[in-house]
């Protein structure tokens, strides 16, 4: 017997389960079939690839379906994204990003050849199943709602690292506003990825390939203007 | 709302995407809707490959792809249209390398291929084991890339035909905002996906494979054909029904029963695999999957996430420990009948995937067919959907008979729905699943009608109009009992055992 407690869109509900060593979402369609039919939550391949049922567990973001439900566990909706209802939450505007981001291959290159070392490249980067744990734990979007964010940042990298890619140039400069300088390296994406994706390291890399199209970090410009008419630094 | 395009696609896996790339490259105007996010549509769970004869890793030819094909549909498959499949086979995967799907690749810089059952060769392309999940994300960037309208989280309710009798639109619930929407169309796309969770837990699918394109086109009056035709897949997790994937046992898996003897030709197509495993079953075994053999290192390169499920669903690391399996529904061949243009009986309705029937798959579809499928008929059916808009006039207005919503809320709330949903997979499991009998089928029969009967005692409880999943899977579980209903009619119908319709 376990009870866990869920923020339902009135507030939080306990719910008592005669059950134990289940996952999170067995756990949640117990008590949709069982218990609370009201109860809404978003699933669907239970096996880690589709990305539906993330939320968060004591402050935490997991998959439901691979985590391991414990008692007096508190489980919340994800964190970024407007609510729509109890667990479910609208996935409209963070999904924008990778439109905006220019999240694809630019078609061009197609006698470009890849080999085993080629295809490492991106691999992890590709294994992303826009499941926005990343997004709900980035401390960014407090302060600017706007940013491109982890997964989509991520998904640039995965593309602009691909060598078939001949937008390069196009792709980065697209990057260069609310995008890679916004990211303060917390590293909170990376330690709730349920695929061990880092967004931050690929935003670094993402950050030295824009230095080497003359890109700079513009806080780093503004601070204090930088060097002076005459050349000396100014501060 | 009112919503207005040349061509509505339906469902947003591979093969709805697919087809809306296609007919927007063709011209038309295209919207696309689907009832979750297209990422989390059934194609992320494809794990094994899709086939291509492509030959990098041996000898192999689009004669032997389709003669393979052919051998297990067991006289079912339209041999005109897997010569078709095959054949366009290689530009497909062409075009997924194209627009950048990170397949697996060979030390000489070729695609990667492996072998999986029923095959003459390896001839499986490979994205290490996220085949379909990198190929349902990159097709998803390319339909960024390209500005396709996509609508998440509608839920189909009617397909609407105007008075001469084309289609004409959709009726679909706005899951979120609770409202009814009618999208006008010239032509539509169906590509709904199969209809596997009729067998509800003892499925490895996704729980939102509920079969509703297909139930809603036959009540729109389109042809189901083949419906008996479901593939059991002998591999998925004994508890959980999540499966562990072909490639496990191509890469040189055994399957042993509780003795530790092999019983089986592991790589044998999967409708005779599972046949041997149900059989082992009745006689008291317990079946497992063994893969210790292959070694950490090449676990972790080639089936990790294998891996990952058996310790966490099972609480077994393969690589040390066996696998406790059991077959589950996987995939269904049955679904709407199409012509060689991949339009239904229907005038401007086309459809493509798991709910179309192209005839490529017969009594069974071989393993890596899948992905295949949508890609090369999804384009099909794209291009045939916008060019059957360049010919025909704009339709009527659509008309709507639809009634149930408004019907929902007279309903008792008697029966629990969700309790019956699974009884009906246990039944259908039993008695309309691996090994077949007359007796069983007639009896699984009249307990679908029974309950089909009952439904209006099957009400919601949830009254609230914001995205209200107990009224959605109601409506699931009503295209599930209508499904069920034709599945069980169909092998019935056919008596003699053929494919994965095995009868005794």
């Amino acid at each position: 017997m376990m009870k866990i407690s869920i923020k339902k869109s009135d507030g939080f509900v306990e719910f008592e389960l005669p059950l134990s060593e289940i996952t999170l979402l067995e756990a949640l369609t117990y008590i949709k079939t069982k218990i609370d039919k009201s109860l809404v939550f978003s699933s669907g391949c239970r096996s880690s690839v589709c990305g539906s049922c993330s939320m968060r567990v004591n402050e935490r973001e997991v998959l439901a379906c691979s985590y391991k439900v414990q008692d007096g566990d508190s489980v919340e909706p994800l964190k970024n994204v407007p609510l729509v209802r109890d667990l479910v939450v609208d996935m409209e505007k963070a999904l924008s990003f990778n439109a905006k981001s220019k999240a694809w291959l630019t078609k061009g290159q197609t006698a470009v050849e890849l080999d085993h070392d080629d295809e490492k490249r991106n691999e992890v980067q590709s294994d992303c199943i826009l499941c926005a744990s990343c997004y709900s734990a980035c401390p960014v979007y407090s302060v600017n709602e706007e940013f491109l964010g982890p997964f989509s940042l991520t998904r640039v990298w995965k593309y602009v690292s691909d060598k078939r890619e001949d937008g390069e140039a196009q792709k980065i400069e697209n990057i260069q506003t609310s995008g890679i300088w916004d990211c303060t390296l917390c590293n909170e994406c990376t330690v709730v990825c349920p695929q061990n994706i880092s967004s931050k390291a690929d935003i670094e890399k993402l950050r030295s390939k824009s230095a080497g199209h003359g890109f700079m970090d513009p806080s780093f410009a503004s601070f204090g203007g930088g060097f002076g008419f005459d050349g000396s630094p100014s501060f | 709302m009112n919503f207005k395009s040349d061509v509505l696609v339906i469902g947003a896996g591979g093969a709805g995407l697919t087809a809306a790339l296609n007919a927007k490259e063709s011209g038309a105007s295209v919207s696309v809707l689907t009832k979750e996010y297209p990422t989390r549509s059934q194609t992320c769970m494809a794990q094994g490959g899709i086939n291509a004869a492509l030959g990098s890793a041996s000898e192999d030819s689009i004669e032997a792809h389709v003669a393979n094909t052919l051998k297990s549909a067991h006289g079912e498959a339209d041999e005109e249209a897997v010569r078709f499949m095959c054949g366009e086979a290689i530009n497909a995967v062409e075009w997924l390398d194209e627009i950048g799907v990170c397949f697996s690749r060979t030390e000489d810089s070729k695609i990667a291929q492996r072998m999986l059952g029923g095959a003459s060769a390896p001839r499986a392309c490979y994205a290490q084991d996220y085949t379909g999940l990198k190929i349902l994300h990159t097709i998803y960037d390319r339909c960024l890339s390209q500005d396709i309208e996509i609508l998440n989280e509608r839920h189909l309710l009617e397909l609407l035909k105007d008075e001469n009798d084309n289609i004409s639109g959709a009726l679909v619930l706005n899951i979120r905002s609770g409202e009814v929407e009618t999208h006008e169309a010239t032509a539509v796309v169906l590509a709904t996906g199969g209809y596997s969770r009729i067998y509800d837990k003892n499925s490895t699918n996704s729980s939102a494979s509920t079969g509703d394109g297909i139930a809603i086109a036959s009540r729109a009056g389109a042809k189901l054909i083949d419906m008996e035709f479901v593939q059991f897949h002998p591999t998925a997790l004994k508890a959980s029904s999540i499966l562990i994937s072909e490639s496990a046992r191509g890469e040189g898996g055994y399957l042993l029963n509780s003795k530790g003897e092999r019983f089986t030709n592991e790589l044998a197509p999967r409708d005779e695999v599972s046949r041997s495993i149900d059989a082992e079953i009745k006689r008291g075994e317990d079946i497992f999957l063994d893969i210790r053999h292959l070694g950490e290192e090449f676990i972790d390169e080639g089936l990790p996430q294998e891996r990952k499920l058996a310790k966490l669903y099972e609480n077994v690391d393969p690589v040390h420990e066996l696998i406790p399996i059991r077959p589950v529904a996987h995939y269904t061949m049955g679904g709407v009948e199409v012509d060689h243009k991949s339009q239904t009986n229907i005038n401007g309705l086309f459809a493509c995937g798991e709910c179309a029937n192209h005839r490529v798959h017969g009594a069974n579809r071989l393993g890596g067919n899948s992905l295949l499928e949508i890609v090369v008929f999804g384009k099909e059916a794209g291009i045939n959907a916008a060019e059957f808009c360049k010919t025909k006039e704009k339709g009527t207005t659509p008309i709507s008979e639809y009634t149930l919503l408004q019907e929902l809320k007279e309903y008792k709330n008697e029966i629990d729905f969700y309790a019956k949903r699974e009884e009906i997979g246990d039944l259908l499991y039993k008695n309309v699943g691996i090994v077949r009998q007359q007796e069983e089928l007639l009896f699984a029969k009249e307990e679908i009608e029974s309950l089909k009967k009952q439904l209006p005692l099957m009400g919601v409880s949830d009254k609230s109009k914001v995205y209200n999943t107990n009224i959605t899977e109601f409506l699931e579980f009503r295209n599930m009992l209508d499904i069920a209903a034709v599945v069980i009619e169909s092998a019935i119908s056919r008596k003699v055992s053929c494919g994965a319709h095995y009868i005794v």
